[in-house]
């Protein structure tokens, strides 16, 4: 049977969605209220129990600027869904699926350090690739692409070797 | 030392989170507060140790760094730290058109770097909506499958070089080196090939290399058994092996698990099989399943799998059919360079297409192929420009190695090794 988001509606008349294609899958976007919600339907009652991907995305001067996908797989049925939920630049907060697939861990880290999106409930909400001090995320498009020089501070040794001089440690 | 003490103190964070901690104090505070099933013995004084494994340590298959919390010999808990080959090439990828994110695939996975290329052009290709011919289509499966051997080759290797039989290790390096020399002649390159393009590859491929690629299979069969037949009755190697670092299938599902890792814990999932892409659907295959889910259910998964996948190459050479290796449309495809140099049509559509990059339409798309360590995809974000809006590395390697510190909670420190060796990690995958 293949599952499309009109059937989360059977059961639940409040739902609100909006279904998009993503390169011909079933894809939906829900407000964040719901998704936690939707997540654990999805798994309980329609079997996608594989969690294969989450990612963030930088929508950029559109009104919510920060959008999650999380990429579903159903091992049975073979079939691939994607959820999507929004947030906005001033509030990015979304609701942490952690506790329904525990896969999400490092996917929501990675969302984190590369856009800021705050997953709230996530255990361990630390920056996944770049140093904890890093102040910026690199993955928005306001980021340069050269980086912020200076961001990254060089390891520093008081006792660093005297043979190289200053100029040898480019500073 | 005060100094950089003081500092680090006086940084403070954008994160909310942990506002109080040190940044570098973080992955501590996060390894001690995580939950485990493992109890520490009452003397805790004389028994606890943190210790730092990584990121320069033979065993960990490149930079990755492992905290682990120690009782006597025992690990108590487990927390991994990635980025030490974070090169940014989601961020890379959006500042360069279609075309020239190619090579930078290669230095992904770089064991098995001609799947890349294929993951990547195909999620090119279906946002684009580029129907490739089928010689084409039989190239860059002979060209995965021969990756999936190299790839599998080094991970057999690498595990058995992590519990002490090192000649496996020397003999594994000596079938992927003939296999480097395949590509030398189909490819031109050894290692970082950048074979294929958007809408076919860069050449044919010659009766050469087809030579060369039967005479390496009928060679292929002797090479595994010298493998099988110092590991497989090698009571030092089963002992190391079995019942270590095991995955329940529930647990790899929620975990994101895919490929042979997956299939060691009795799954049989395999996109070649499950989604068919390419001309996966028309060969004749098996997929391999372990119950076990220990790292010796691992290693045997991959070692079938050569097999296997060299079953689906002798297939595909037999049935390689004649035709274009390249499809043809000049708005999307950059011609081939006799016709650039001759005709003028197809010399402002080069022009075109290398400056600008081709237009797409304006779209999300996601795109995954089975390769060696698991389903590797992009998630393609289009806005109609040239260059990619996002585009998103779904790394196989990031997801496997995610399990690492339920894996390791409650083993010995000599299994640490074993289990990494099982999962496979590639770091250039993992880190992006």
């Amino acid at each position: 049977m293949i599952f499309s988001f009109e059937q989360l509606k059977e059961q639940d008349a409040g739902l609100f969605f909006e279904t998009v294609d993503v390169g011909g899958e079933a894809a939906a976007i829900f407000p964040r209220e719901q998704i936690l919600g939707v997540a654990k339907r999805l798994k309980d009652e329609f079997g996608f129990l594989q969690m294969i991907d989450a990612l963030g995305h930088d929508r950029m001067e559109r009104k919510e600027r920060f959008e999650v996908t999380y990429n579903l797989r159903n091992h049975k049925t073979k079939q691939r869904i994607f959820l999507k939920v929004r947030c906005d630049e001033r509030d990015p907060h979304v609701p942490s699926l952690v506790s329904v697939w525990s896969g999400c861990n490092w996917h929501e880290r990675e969302a984190y350090d590369m856009f800021g999106v705050i997953f709230d409930g996530h255990p361990d909400m630390r920056r996944m690739y770049l140093p904890e001090d890093f102040e910026y995320y690199p993955l928005r498009k306001d980021f340069p692409l050269m980086g912020v020089p200076g961001s990254i501070p060089l390891p520093h040794h008081e006792d660093a070797d005297p043979r190289f001089t200053v100029a040898d440690r480019g500073e | 030392m005060t100094s950089v003490a003081e500092e680090n103190e006086t940084i403070t964070s954008p994160n909310p989170v942990f506002q109080e901690v040190p940044p570098r104090q973080k992955i501590l505070e996060a390894l001690m507060s995580k939950d485990t099933t493992v109890s520490i013995d009452e003397d805790a004084l004389e028994n606890e140790m943190i210790l730092n494994m990584g990121p320069q340590h033979p065993a960990t298959h490149g930079v990755l760094r492992i905290l682990l919390r120690l009782d006597g010999e025992t690990v108590v808990s487990a927390e991994s730290e990635l980025g030490y080959l974070h090169r940014g090439y989601e961020k890379l990828a959006e500042n360069m058109t279609y075309h020239e994110y190619i090579p930078h695939t290669d230095r992904l996975d770089y064991i098995s770097p001609v799947a890349n290329n294929v993951a990547y052009c195909m999620a090119v290709e279906k946002l684009m909506k580029i129907e490739l011919p089928p010689r084409a289509q039989y190239i860059r499966v002979i060209c995965c499958e021969l990756a999936r051997i190299s790839s599998h080759l080094l991970a057999m290797g690498a595990l058995a070089m992590d519990v002490g039989a090192l000649t496996v290790f020397v003999w594994v390096i000596r079938e992927r080196e003939k296999i480097y020399d395949i590509y030398d002649v189909l490819t031109g390159v050894r290692f970082t090939v950048s074979y294929m393009r958007i809408g076919g590859m860069a050449q044919d491929i010659a009766e050469d290399s087809i030579q060369m690629i039967r005479a390496y299979l009928d060679g292929l069969p002797d090479a595994i058994s010298d493998i099988a037949k110092l590991l497989h009755k090698n009571r030092i190697f089963l002992e190391r092996c079995s019942g270590v670092g095991i995955m329940p299938p529930e647990e790899a599902l929620d975990l994101g698990w895919t490929g042979p890792n997956l299939r060691g814990s009795g799954i049989a999932s395999d996109l070649r099989r499950d989604n068919p892409y390419l001309v996966y659907d028309q060969l004749d295959f098996d997929v391999i399943t372990r119950t076990e889910g220990d790292v010796l259910a691992r290693y045997m998964v991959r070692f079938e799998e050569i097999k296997q996948s060299s079953k689906i190459i002798r297939q595909c050479l037999d049935n390689l059919p004649k035709g274009d290796y390249w499809a043809t449309d000049a708005k999307k495809i950059i011609p081939r360079k006799g016709e650039i140099y001759s005709n003028m049509e197809e010399l402002i559509n080069d022009f075109m297409l290398v400056n600008f990059g081709q237009a797409t339409p304006v779209g999300e798309t996601y795109h995954a192929i089975e390769a060696a360590k698991g389903e590797l995809g992009w998630y393609l974000v289009s806005n109609g420009t040239g260059f990619p809006w996002r585009s998103k590395i779904r790394s196989p390697s990031f997801v496997n190695l995610q399990a690492l510190s339920r894996l390791l909670e409650g083993c010995m420190i000599s299994d640490i090794v074993a289990i990494i060796g099982s999962i496979d990690p590639i770091m250039g995958e993992a880190d992006k």
